[in-house]
């Protein structure tokens, strides 16, 4: 029984970052039917990003003295720089091909993922780079279930992150535009929302959250790598597909979903095949149910 | 007369390859009610859209209030008092009625002004006030429209472009959607433009109309003049001769 709540736990965790990622794809989805295969590497940039800043601030030796201030501060201008970083792709990348074909941008978009990819490789090295994860140090046992702080510590920031999200998307006029942007793009025009804007901020949105996701995984998992963003961005896509593309709260539960399938696989199936399950998922939903758990607005016919 | 709130000069628009729009030309004054008839394709949807800047001018002008609104991004227009309930009304289906106003009065910052005018699209239209709630696309077609009427009120329009608000409609509603036509018009001085396929709906409730064919304008005339002209009576309002 311990065991089966220790995995609950990791489970949680790791499926609450899945979900961070996952939102980035769903929102940009629902907003412009593009599948932003260059999502991960706002993932990866994040993580790095993250690490460069609290070196930064170790040099500074702040760290030592107020080493949740110099987290909270890397944490903040890491998402701020991703977010600035995904409106400038989305310029420069998709903004040109907003009347082309679907597939021109998402050709696009794989095209971006090579390019963000190997610009981490070129200017931080192939190597894996070490996370001062000393930081947030210990835990505490129940039994023999051990949760530690970190774990705490990701799984409240993205509660935060989840609830402010569906603040901002479902309660305030912002949001209310971007539903609106993204169910009908001429007629929210003519109500004078901007879409283009409204379009740079969902990526903006999207990188932010993801970007924060890459540095809590630079945390857990004690480092960070050029390439980090490919698989992780793959099983939050999975994630998305599974609760319904274009869905926010499909997207929160697919996540979820996802992280405790590859969890409980791994705990009890074989550890070998951890990432397998999360696909086994994926083309299991595209051949059930294409439109997800949530999806009712899976539709071609809408521009 | 005072000089047009709305003038079309000569305007050419095409969509994709197809020249939809072949030198319009039109003049709308201040406090008019402008109806513009013609066959399906004959160009009168593009002509709203072109004016509202979705679809891109290649040639000619649109003048508002005596400047240029061509190459204007369409999501200005509001602001300056240029509004249009489109074709299929286009509500946003996953939208409450409320939000749906709500994003009429988008460009608006008063938020006194925008309650007090939420109560009277509510108070013109009582079956929305019940439904306030209600996801847009679960009202009924007839519900859909006044919807799409009410949320262009709530941008306080100076110029309310209207495209086909009778289609689809069972006859009370549309005798109901002219009434608040007419009603916005006399009461408040709204101009408004209207296309319509219905051109008897349409000449009755308008002072001027328009006739347009394959992209081009080939009669304009007073209303009346133009609902009892014989050619107009076989051509659009169905009458053998």
């Amino acid at each position: 029984m311990d065991y089966f709540i220790q995995q609950l736990i990791n489970g949680l965790t790791l499926g609450g970052l899945y979900a961070l990622i996952a939102l980035g794809y769903t929102m940009v989805y629902g907003v412009i039917q593009l599948i932003n295969f260059a999502h991960g590497e706002f993932f990866a940039a994040g993580g790095y990003m993250g690490v460069i800043l609290l070196s930064f601030f170790a040099g500074l030796g702040y760290i030592d003295t107020h080493p949740f201030l110099c987290i909270g501060a890397s944490i903040l201008l890491t998402m701020a720089y991703c977010a600035f970083l995904a409106m400038g792709v989305e310029r420069v990348a998709y903004k040109p091909l907003r009347r082309a074909s679907r597939l021109a941008a998402l050709v696009s978009a794989l095209g971006m993922s090579i390019f963000l990819s190997n610009g981490l490789m070129l200017t931080q090295g192939v190597f894996d780079k070490a996370y001062p994860s000393e930081l947030i140090q210990g835990g505490f046992e129940v039994g023999t279930v051990i949760v530690s702080y970190l774990q705490l510590v990701i799984m409240g920031l993205t509660i935060l992150l989840l609830v402010g999200l569906n603040i901002l998307v479902f309660k305030t006029r912002v949001g209310m535009a971007m539903r609106a942007t993204a169910q009908d793009k001429i007629m929210s025009s003519l109500v004078a929302i901007s879409s283009n804007r409204i379009i740079a901020m969902t990526f903006a949105i999207g990188a932010g959250l993801a970007a924060c996701a890459g540095i809590m995984v630079g945390f857990y998992y004690g480092s960070v790598r050029y390439d980090m963003g490919f698989v992780p961005g793959i099983k939050a896509f999975a994630a998305a597909v599974l609760g319904g593309i274009g869905n926010i709260t499909g997207a929160m539960l697919g996540g979820l979903i996802i992280g405790m399938v590859e969890i409980f696989g791994a705990a009890y199936i074989s550890g070998q095949y951890k990432d397998v399950f999360a696909f086994i998922i994926l083309i299991s939903v595209l051949y059930f149910k294409p439109t997800g758990i949530m999806g009712e607005n899976v539709d071609d016919t809408r521009v | 007369m005072a000089d047009p709130i709305l003038e079309l000069r000569d305007v050419y628009s095409s969509y994709g390859n197809i020249k939809a729009l072949k030198g319009v030309s039109l003049k709308v004054f201040p406090g008019e009610i402008v109806a513009i008839i013609g066959a399906n394709g004959a160009g009168k949807s593009t002509t709203l859209m072109a004016i509202s800047g979705i679809v891109p001018v290649d040639k000619g002008d649109i003048l508002y209030q005596g400047s240029s609104i061509v190459g204007k991004s369409a999501e200005k227009l509001p602001a300056m008092g240029l509004c249009q309930v489109p074709e299929g009304r286009r509500i946003f289906p996953r939208l409450s009625v409320a939000e749906n106003l709500e994003l009429g009065a988008f460009h608006r910052k008063e938020r006194a002004e925008i309650e007090q005018d939420m109560e009277r699209v509510f108070s013109l239209f009582p079956a929305l006030a019940e439904r306030r709630k209600q996801q847009g696309g679960t009202l009924s077609g007839g519900e859909q429209q006044m919807l799409a009427i009410a949320r262009a009120l709530m941008t306080r329009p100076k110029l309310l472009l209207m495209d086909e608000p009778s289609l689809g409609l069972a006859p009370l509603f549309v005798q109901k959607i002219f009434d608040i036509i007419h009603d916005v018009n006399e009461r408040e001085g709204m101009t408004i433009l209207l296309v319509e396929q219905n051109a008897n709906l349409a000449l009755q409730a308008a002072q001027r109309g328009y006739v347009l064919e394959t992209g081009t304008v080939t009669m304009e005339d007073n209303a009346d003049t133009l609902l009892h002209n014989p050619e107009i009576r076989k051509a659009y309002l169905g009458e053998t001769a």
